[in-house]
């Protein structure tokens, strides 16, 4: 009785160093939604990538069928033509043209020598009466909120005949009212016979829509639970997500001495530099101590690098306010040169887009930060120059032919420690690591993870952040949680599980009761 | 493992070599005149503004392959100013010289603020200053010719005119033996520091080229020294323009290679976020690239208005794609942060050579053009695809 619309057998696909997906399955019955859930970097987009022809057929193992038919897509347009559309989180979506136009770019109405507006309009009004978009199609999509936009990008994918709709967090940056209003309209589309696939990491909504939940964890299906047949808990959800165990791959925070704080950040509030009416970091206060590995936890888009770099010289946002006070006195850090004089340090999530200038050598990265350091005059001292890059070389153990080799022949865990190098040098005395580790292998890890234990000891203040619970667990002494521009928690690195910070980030409407004047008191 | 490195050599040197192969085949095809000591010191005389532009651009083009299209303009603005002033006014020469580098400057500023301050594409400023400083130069020059004939230090001491080269001290006649004398003292003093160099950098295990590589350099550059000064040497000696050049080239090689501003210019090139985030105020490295262009572009003025012992309003046109094409084809990257003075002169000499080279052979000067163009392509081309690992369709 049931229809397997699409179903996805053995999916394995490496990256160069990384196996992303490994012996993935997915069944998908015709008519229902279905749920991805799984933690960041769990595969969840990698598997749609395969499934749109992203990565195109021959670039990974397995099978996908379709409507009972091998598929063997090459592009998008191939997955399009038979129907599977994906709206991404980011919404593909060009600000300067109409509604109208948006929705049937690639897909234009009418004949190759001319585009027929009438029919484009026509068809354009038609489908956003049934997403139910009271606007014109020959609005300026700039001109609509994100959560019109969301819409507007449902109506194109059904102009594209959609018969399976994957959508990649769509509530994400939409408010309460706005992501009811979607989550029906899903459902709304189920009775009219539409499949879609949802991945979220909200489990209130996966739980009102959802018929099936697929879960994923690194690489691999965990298990595809069943509303009929299973009963679905957040609990259950959390442990399938988070469940593994913590082996030794840190090396232990050893003894070291957390000393008096040594920044506080009161009320920090960041807006967004493009929408200045959203809140990307909401009040926010939290302190540092001296010696203290402080971690932050929470999902990608929690505004945990829009905090960090709000903090390092307003490099972020809009509208930064609130008070910062660094040993007890107040500072006002207004750009970049001021926080390293304050002895900041900001180590970027994104090594290659802004943190190392790739065609230059690892001598020039290293101390690009403080080249006052080694000149004199405003005249580079090579010698002294090539002293300290070999110095940190050394140090940090970057493996490397010479310190002249440029940066973008490193491997990433390599190239990880060059950027460290890069602010160690610097000086600072608070580093904030943006997920240090992120797309490095396990050994440059362990080690990035003694580079950190060493400058706690040397009486340094490490924040970490990451989106990888265990290595928070393993290397913070204390660990705030941040969720949508909030910190809904904060607990003790020795006393945090992974069920109970995931549990604080997937339900942020519990939040502790008098966390906030705890906070406040604390210090 | 070997072979690698020689590829990389290769990649490394192509400038070189084909400057060789280019000039090789001029000397074939014009029976050797394009090697005639004439012809040699005419390269210098005729090309001297492009060396000094092309100083400049460089430093635009490092931040990020930003271009100035304003300096033909202000090039012929300056010099009808500084004509106006002298001829006009009867203003002391040094005077006239310090309001013409101050004009330059102050455009400079003008226009860097407008690129660096308030974010406008350097693109549409300088397109705006091509425009205005055109106009202007009319406007100043009423039109008209105004000639510099009378004001021969001025002319002399920029490089006009027919007593334009440093006098000879030794002199028989024949020979220029100050140029000669010269030539062996720059190669002395190049030899010295490059091997001292070299000696502390072994010492301290930082070099890892070959012995074979470096006394090829070394032969090579010293070789070419010498025989451009032997040549020079038996026309009239050195231009003074040549000393100008030589000024802006090592003061600006300089500062790229070894002062920390220098690196700024890489690193904004490079990578602008990560600059932004090492600390650096990449607004005012963008604004020192402009201003310092206007800076040079002053200097060329003072040398083409010399040159041609007047000042006009058609002065300095397509100077600026001169100085545009001297960088790309002497290796700046169009995406900016890659590129070096050395380069750029090589570039310059390349567009010289083969200026006159064709000219020598009696090309039409609009088929100049087209060679010209086809050139600048080819160069860049090769840029971007040897830096795309060899694929010539890019992968969509």
């Amino acid at each position: 009785m049931e229809k397997v619309l699409l179903e996805m057998k053995h999916i394995t696909k490496t990256f160069p160093g990384v196996k992303a997906l490994d012996d993935v399955n997915l069944k998908v019955t015709e008519g229902e939604i279905h749920a991805l859930v799984g933690e960041n970097g769990a595969g969840k987009s990698t598997l749609m990538n395969v499934l749109s022809g992203i990565y195109p057929h021959g670039t990974y193992q397995g099978e996908v069928f379709y409507q009972d038919e091998l598929c063997r897509f090459h592009t998008i347009k191939d997955s399009e033509s038979r129907g599977i559309v994906i709206i991404h989180q980011e919404l593909a979506l060009i600000p300067y043209m109409t509604i109208g136009e948006n929705m049937f770019l690639g897909n234009e109405r009418g004949n190759s020598y001319k585009i027929n507006w009438n029919e484009t309009y026509g068809r354009a009004e038609e489908l956003l009466k049934t997403v139910g978009l009271k606007e014109s199609p020959r609005t300026l999509i700039k001109d609509i909120g994100v959560g019109k936009q969301q819409l507007a990008e449902i109506a194109k994918a059904l102009a594209k005949k959609a018969r399976l709709l994957i959508l990649d967090e769509p509530t994400a940056s939409l408010n309460e009212a706005e992501s009811r209003a979607l989550l029906d309209l899903l459902l709304h589309f189920k009775e009219q016979g539409l499949t879609s696939i949802l991945i979220s990491h909200k489990l209130n909504e996966i739980a009102y829509v959802a018929d099936k939940i697929t879960i994923l964890r690194d690489g691999g299906t965990i298990e595809t639970l069943d509303k009929n047949r299973d009963t679905i808990t957040e609990d259950r959800i959390i442990k399938g997500m988070v469940g593994r165990e913590l082996s030794d791959r840190f090396p232990g925070r050893g003894k070291r001495a957390v000393g008096p704080v040594r920044m506080e950040v009161r009320n920090w509030t960041v807006c967004h530099p493009l929408y200045p009416e959203r809140r990307v970091v909401d009040d926010v206060s939290l302190t540092v101590r001296r010696g203290e590995v402080l971690g932050i936890s929470g999902l990608m888009g929690a505004g945990r690098t829009e905090l960090a770099m709000s903090i390092f010289g307003k490099s972020y946002g809009e509208n930064v306010s609130g008070r910062l006070f660094l040993e007890g006195k107040e500072a006002r850090l207004n750009s970049v040169r001021d926080a390293i004089l304050h002895k900041l340090a900001y180590v970027t999530e994104d090594r290659k887009g802004n943190g190392l200038i790739l065609k230059n050598s690892i001598r020039v990265n290293t101390t690009l930060a403080n080249l006052r350091a080694v000149s004199r005059h405003g005249v580079i001292d090579r010698d002294k120059e090539y002293g300290v890059a070999n110095q940190y070389r050394e140090k940090l153990k970057i493996k490397c032919p010479g310190v002249d080799r440029h940066a973008g022949n490193l491997s990433g865990g390599n190239q990880q420690k060059v950027l460290l190098a890069k602010w160690m040098f610097a000086d600072p005395d608070i580093l904030i690591l943006d997920e240090p580790t992120r797309g490095i292998d396990v050994g440059a890890k362990y080690e990035i993870y003694c580079i950190i234990n060493r400058l706690a000891e040397e009486g340094k203040s490490v924040i970490l952040i990451s989106s990888e619970l265990p290595e928070v667990l393993g290397m913070s002494d204390r660990i705030y949680i941040m969720n949508e521009g909030r910190i809904v928690g904060e607990m003790a690195g020795g006393e945090a599980t992974q069920e109970a910070v995931m549990a604080r980030i997937l339900s942020p409407g519990q939040r502790q009761p008098g966390q906030k004047g705890e906070q406040n008191g604390k210090d | 493992m070997e072979k690698t490195k020689n590829t990389d050599i290769v990649k490394k040197y192509t400038m070189v070599i084909v400057l060789v192969l280019v000039t090789s085949f001029f000397a074939w095809q014009t029976g050797g005149a394009i090697l005639l000591p004439m012809n040699v010191s005419s390269l210098i005389s005729q090309n001297a503004y492009v060396f000094i532009l092309a100083t400049g651009m460089l430093l635009c083009i490092l931040t990020g392959g930003n271009i100035d299209l304003s300096v033909g303009s202000v090039v012929c603005f300056v010099g009808a100013i500084g004509a106006v002033l002298m001829v006009n006014f009867q203003v002391n020469m040094y005077l006239a010289i310090l309001i013409m580098a101050l004009v330059g400057t102050l455009i400079g500023a003008w226009q860097g603020f407008w690129i660096a301050f308030a974010q406008i594409p350097p693109f549409i400023v300088t397109l705006a200053g091509m425009l205005v400083f055109r106009g202007l130069s009319n406007v100043v020059l009423d039109g008209m010719t105004v000639s510099i004939k009378d004001q021969e230090t001025f002319v002399n001491l920029f490089g006009g005119g027919a007593n334009c080269y440093i006098p000879d001290f030794f002199g028989n006649g024949t020979l220029n033996l100050t140029c000669l004398l010269a030539g062996f003292l720059a190669v002395g003093i190049f030899l010295f520091l490059q091997i001292r160099n070299r000696r502390e950098r072994i010492k301290k295990g930082y070099d890892k080229d070959g012995n074979g590589g470096f006394v090829i350099k070394l032969a090579v550059v010293s070789g070419a020294v010498l025989a451009f000064t032997w040549r020079l040497s038996q026309h009239k000696g050195i231009p003074t323009v040549l000393i100008w050049v030589l000024i802006v080239v090592l003061i600006y090689g300089y500062i790229t290679s070894n002062t920390r501003v220098g690196r700024y210019f890489y690193a904004v090139g490079g990578n602008e976020k990560a600059t932004k985030l090492s600390g650096i105020n990449t607004n005012r490295v963008y604004f020192l690239a402009y201003l310092n262009m206007g800076f040079l572009a002053a200097l060329a003025g003072m040398v083409t208005i010399a040159r041609m012992t007047s000042a006009q309003p058609t002065y300095g046109q397509s100077y600026e794609m001169d100085a545009i094409g001297a960088c790309f084809i002497g290796g700046a990257s169009a995406y900016g942060g890659i590129g070096t003075v050395p380069g750029v002169i090589i570039g310059a000499v390349l567009m010289g050579v083969i200026n006159l080279g064709m000219s020598l052979m009696g090309v039409d000067q609009n088929m100049q053009k087209v060679v010209k163009g086809l050139v600048l392509l080819a160069a860049v081309i090769f840029d971007v695809v040897s830096k795309r690992g060899g694929k010539l369709i890019a992968v969509n």
